[in-house]
């Protein structure tokens, strides 16, 4: 099965990605090549099989309510790419 | 014309009262400076992972039990991811398919004051987004924002309800309903105005007697229970208009203007609904046994309509007064504590319903912030109901216990409230007196100044310094002229 | 004997009797990197100031007679992937290129508590996504044995590092074979614990439920000596094991007579380079003849895993990397909108190898797609799981495994072709899609490139890993002299 330019527009937005019209033709190959090899998945007969989603079977770790020390404000911003008045700062949203 | 009829859905989300965030140990405490309420954790700093806040567990299930939920036995955390500044890790960890509480319900009046079941379809627990403060005056005219993460991660509850109310008195009734049985609960301060309760609606039409639902809207950015009744009236009549011109309503999210007194359509981003949920690996599954259940149940205080049920019963109230009690949780839970130490609850009921409720109302105060204990209120009844000082004095000491915060006992002494002054009362102790002392009474009827002296001392010492010393005089002068 | 080929067992005892002390170890080191690593690259951060510090102060510590561990004073790195309060973590991508954590990995902070002298941060594929660490946004690492070869990925920098002496042992991560991989191309050992042993607290995630760090070492026993200290339950870490940790280094000594070692067919099949076949059958002859039962079992869901492997691996690690967004840390490219700094900053902060990964992933788990592609997956995990599962309760101990089909690959060789790159993983992905512990152990060569052999245990049979791979360990073997190679090759420093 083919990945469309469409669908790679598509998933290229919902990941904040911009792909540029000469990079397309080779995410397309790629894509599609391993597109197909997965299709061999679709081969196994799963009716009825649980999904596993954690390999340990552990269940039910919790913290207790206690506060701890926060990290301290210039520690906190010291990675940050722009800051105002302990605050990040990101332009205008669109 | 084809007759409507309105079916509003809602959906509410309440912060849980935890010491801390749902996944790490930040504390949830409003306020605060920004930026000064985080960890590596909560800014989803690279390579961090959440553990969960058992209490936030707990307070869930203590939500469920209340709204007459099932507590599933087994349920998991996912992943909605979604690009915001608010949101650190660019996903939010949230519960999807299998949410923490499944199909509750609520009773609330109908249009006929019949009592109406609401369905809650289910609940679940997620984590709230961080703060973003513009520039300017609103998103679209800033420059710029600013990203402040200290609500980031603190646990929110989301309860969704079935589209069961066919009125805006109706979801009025369930928004005051639900806010009030959370605030018994402890699960939630329900505050809007500090949007630890928000609130947005599901609204579409159908015509009456159908069962094909009509096209959905949702209205978002609700901050009061008006503002959600008022837009669902707008809405109930703008869908109206549109059906009967014959336009096409469309399925989107509006925003509710204040200001104006309207529902704005909001500039839908396209791939907005594609959030991509998946199990949240970092989580391992909630497992609740009966025990647990139990547990959490006992520790639920009663709630509004056992509550109202009993003031009646027991305590004979008339339902005005019930509801009165019922509405006010901090009221109802000082009533119990008052009850607990004076038998006649009629008489607990009109002081707090009146002069307590009044003085508060003056004070501009939430009953929360009650300045009296239940000890001194009971003492100052017991006072009245004596007849030790009269209904007017009381109310005067009322007064002064809110103002000064001085114990009553104190105040009636002060004031002299406690004092004598009944002249049959002291007629007795003066003429004991009299009758003790003959040659002092003598010595006053002669004209002897120091006489007056002796005997007006022999009768406070009689009355133990209660006597008013005015009326004594009176009375000696009287008795022995 | 050379200070570089010394065992960490050889170094303390060394520094116990004062041959040498941990500052003048150190030093040694420090030395080699700045001579071999121009040519090899193992390194993106080296922190010579504070080893040496270090160094100074566990030599302090053992003249107060107050060790700390049998790991004290003795030189290591990390993977550029474990968090470091205050020294810079990369991840090889340009978009943590200024990121300097304020908090410490678990498995770093055990080691810096038992006296761990840390000499700096291992190259790797960008967020540990490939298998030659050629998707470093810096630089490519070298293998130690043929310098025009990978040293696999994408724990590259990090069993580069041992194979050429520039430290004594490191730290890797492995989501589907990386440290297993580049351990078996340089002649280093390497495990991968079972899912949940090493607390996966500061370390950068890819794919969250697949991540473990693992160890690389000169011999079984440093690399045991090593676990010891590094797992356990973490209360940060909810995933992490609450079981105790093994007596590794007591497992080591144990004999492997009367286990039972299983040989899964479906790992000798087509596209396994016969040489492999016969050194593993080799390996598989030396366990016989110390008295161990060799099985013949099945996995029948083996071809599966590595399809599998790729759409979880990419989902997860699509919604993992989505908080690279320029807003609170990392390289931002300035634009006018937020929205669209979002895209530049993505854009031009990832490789190619992880945007393509990210695409797939989003891909999976996008309207439409999830059921057909990460559900099934997920079921798919199951059946693998379970073929395991079966295995191991039929009483077989541990399995033998080739590492990859052949030894390592030229540098360059399979950039073009992902899909072929990803299928030499396709002996090591089961155990991660499994949860299972696994060990490489060097075992002969192939015209002079080294080849291990794997094994493969239930989850947290770590001990029987080590008793079976101490059975069929064989000396340490060296890589060529790096500076003739480089005169030889004409590769520049
Ligand atoms: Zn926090």
């Amino acid at each position: 099965m083919g990945i469309t330019v469409n669908d790679v527009e598509y998933v290229a937005k919902l990941a904040k990605l911009t792909i540029s019209e000469e990079e397309m033709d080779g995410y397309i190959k790629k894509l599609s090549s391993i597109l197909d090899y997965m299709q061999q998945l679709q081969e196994i007969d799963t009716t009825g099989v649980q999904p596993t989603t954690h390999v340990l079977p552990l269940e039910n770790v919790f913290r207790a309510d206690e506060v701890r020390p926060c990290l301290p404000r210039e520690k906190v911003l010291t990675n940050a790419p722009d800051t105002e008045d302990g605050y990040f700062k990101v332009p205008k949203i669109l | 014309m084809t007759e409507f009829q309105t079916v509003v859905g809602l959906e509410f989300h309440a912060e849980l009262k935890t010491n801390t965030k749902i996944f790490c140990s930040c504390p949830t405490t409003f306020a605060g400076e920004p930026n000064t309420h985080v960890c590596p954790v909560c800014l989803g700093l690279p390579g961090v992972l959440p553990v969960l806040n058992k209490r936030a567990v707990e307070l869930a299930m203590k939500a469920g039990l209340a709204l007459n939920c099932q507590i599933s036995p087994f349920s998991k955390f996912d992943r909605k991811n979604y690009f915001y500044p608010d949101l650190p890790k660019a996903y939010q960890v949230t519960q999807y398919p299998l949410p923490i509480c499944k199909s509750g319900y609520i009773t609330v009046p109908d249009a006929d004051g019949n009592e109406k079941k609401i369905r809650i379809n289910r609940i679940h627990l997620e984590e709230d987004a961080g703060k973003l403060v513009h520039s300017g005056e609103s998103i679209s005219t800033s420059n710029y924002s600013l990203p402040d993460y200290n609500r980031a991660a603190v646990p929110l509850i989301e309860i969704v309800s079935e589209p069961d109310m066919a009125s805006a008195d109706e979801a009025k009734a369930f928004g005051d309903k639900l806010k009030l049985i959370l605030e018994y609960a402890g699960v939630s301060d329900v505050k809007m105005e500090q949007g630890s309760l928000r609130c947005d609606v599901n609204i579409s039409l159908m015509p009456k007697g159908s069962d094909k639902l009509g096209t959905k809207v949702e209205i978002k950015n609700l901050n009061s229970f008006r503002a959600m009744y008022r837009a669902i009236q707008f809405e109930e009549d703008r869908q109206r208009r549109m059906i009967e011109k014959g336009e096409k309503l469309i399925q989107e999210t509006r925003t509710w203007d204040e200001g104006s007194g309207r529902t704005l359509s909001m500039r839908s981003k396209e791939n907005d609904h594609d959030y991509r949920y998946f199990p949240e690996p970092d989580l391992v599954p909630t497992v609740i046994t009966p025990e647990w259940i139990e547990a959490v149940r006992s520790e639920l205080p009663e709630l509004p309509d056992t509550r109202e049920q009993r003031l009646k019963e027991e305590c004979g109230l008339s339902d005005y007064d019930c509801a009165q009690i019922v509405d006010t949780p901090a009221l109802a839970f000082f009533f119990d504590e008052v009850a607990k130490l004076f038998p006649d609850t009629k008489i607990i009921a009109n002081w707090l319903l009146g002069d307590v409720s009044r003085l508060m109302n003056s004070a501009e105060k939430e009953y929360e912030q009650v300045p009296i204990v239940a000890e001194d209120l009971v003492y100052l009844l017991d006072q009245a109901k004596s007849g030790a000082i009269n209904n007017n004095s009381a109310k005067t000491v009322l007064e002064e216990m809110f103002t000064s915060g001085k114990m009553p006992a104190e105040i009636i002494s002060e004031r002299g409230f406690a004092q004598i002054s009944d002249s049959a009362m002291l007629e007795d102790a003066v003429k004991a007196v009299i009758e003790a002392n003959e040659k002092a009474a003598e010595d006053f009827r002669t004209g002897k100044q120091q006489a007056m002296g002796f005997l007006m001392g022999q009768i406070m010492k009689a009355t133990k310094g209660q006597a008013n010393p005015n009326l004594v005089k009176e009375l000696l002068a009287k008795m022995l002229k | 004997m050379s200070i570089y080929d010394m065992t960490i067992n050889e170094l303390q005892q060394a520094l116990t009797n004062k041959t040498f002390t941990s500052y003048e170890l150190t030093k040694k080191y420090l030395e080699r990197i700045a001579e071999i690593d121009p040519i090899i690259h193992a390194y993106i951060t080296i922190t010579a100031d504070a080893a040496l510090a270090a160094a100074k102060a566990s030599d302090e510590r053992r003249a107060n007679g107050q060790l700390l561990s049998d790991l004290d004073g003795i030189p290591m790195a990390l993977k550029d992937i474990f968090c470091t309060d205050g020294i810079l973590t990369t991840c090889a991508s340009k978009i943590l290129a200024n990121f300097v954590p304020p908090y410490n990995a678990t498995c770093w902070q055990r080691l810096a508590d038992a006296g761990a002298v840390l000499l700096g941060k291992c190259n790797l594929d960008e967020f540990a996504m490939g298998s030659s660490t050629e998707n470093s946004a810096f630089f490519a690492t070298r293998n130690p044995f043929d310098i025009e070869r990978t040293p696999g990925g994408s724990s590259g920098g990090s069993a580069a590092a041992v194979s050429a002496d520039l430290a004594a042992y490191t730290l890797g991560t492995d989501t589907g074979g990386s440290v297993r991989q580049p351990a078996h191309y340089c002649g280093v050992v390497g495990i991968k614990p079972t899912y949940g042993l090493i607390s996966r607290f500061g370390i950068i995630p890819y794919a969250s439920s697949l991540d473990q760090a693992g160890v690389f070492a000169k011999s079984v026993y440093d690399c045991a000596t090593v676990l010891e200290v590094v797992s356990g339950h973490d209360e940060r870490d909810s995933t992490s094991t609450p079981y105790p940790i093994g007596d590794y280094r007591g497992a080591c000594r144990r004999d492997v007579k009367g286990m039972k070692i299983g040989m899964p067919n479906e790992f000798f099949e087509e596209g396994i380079d016969p040489r492999t076949i016969e050194i593993v059958n080799k390996a598989a002859e030396k366990f016989a003849a110390a008295g161990a039962e060799i099985i013949e079992v099945s996995l029948p869901h083996t071809k599966y895993a590595l399809p599998a492997y790729y759409i979880l691996a990419c989902a997860e690690a699509s919604s993992n990397l989505a908080r690279y967004d320029g807003v609170r840390y990392g390289v931002r490219v300035d634009k006018p909108s937020l929205e669209e700094i979002f895209c530049a900053t993505r854009s031009a902060g990832f490789g190619d190898e992880v945007k393509r990964r990210i695409l797939l992933g989003t891909y999976a788990l996008s309207s439409g797609y999830y059921d057909a592609y990460y559900n099934k997956t997920l079921q798919v995990r199951t059946l693998i799981k379970e073929d395991y599962d079966r295995v191991f309760a039929s009483g077989i101990d541990c399995l033998l495994t080739p590492v990859t089909p052949g030894p390592a690959f030229k540098l360059g060789e399979m950039l073009d072709d992902p899909l072929t790159m990803y299928m030499t993983d396709i002996c090591t992905v089961p155990i991660n899609i499994a949860g299972l512990a696994s060990l490489v152990v060097p075992f002969a060569d192939i015209e002079g490139l080294p080849v291990g052999v794997q094994l493969i245990g239930a989850p947290f049979s770590e001990e029987k890993l080590f008793t079976a791979a101490s059975a069929v360990e064989v000396p340490r073997r060296l890589p060529p002299d790096i500076l003739e190679q480089a005169a030889e090759k004409g590769v520049e420093r």
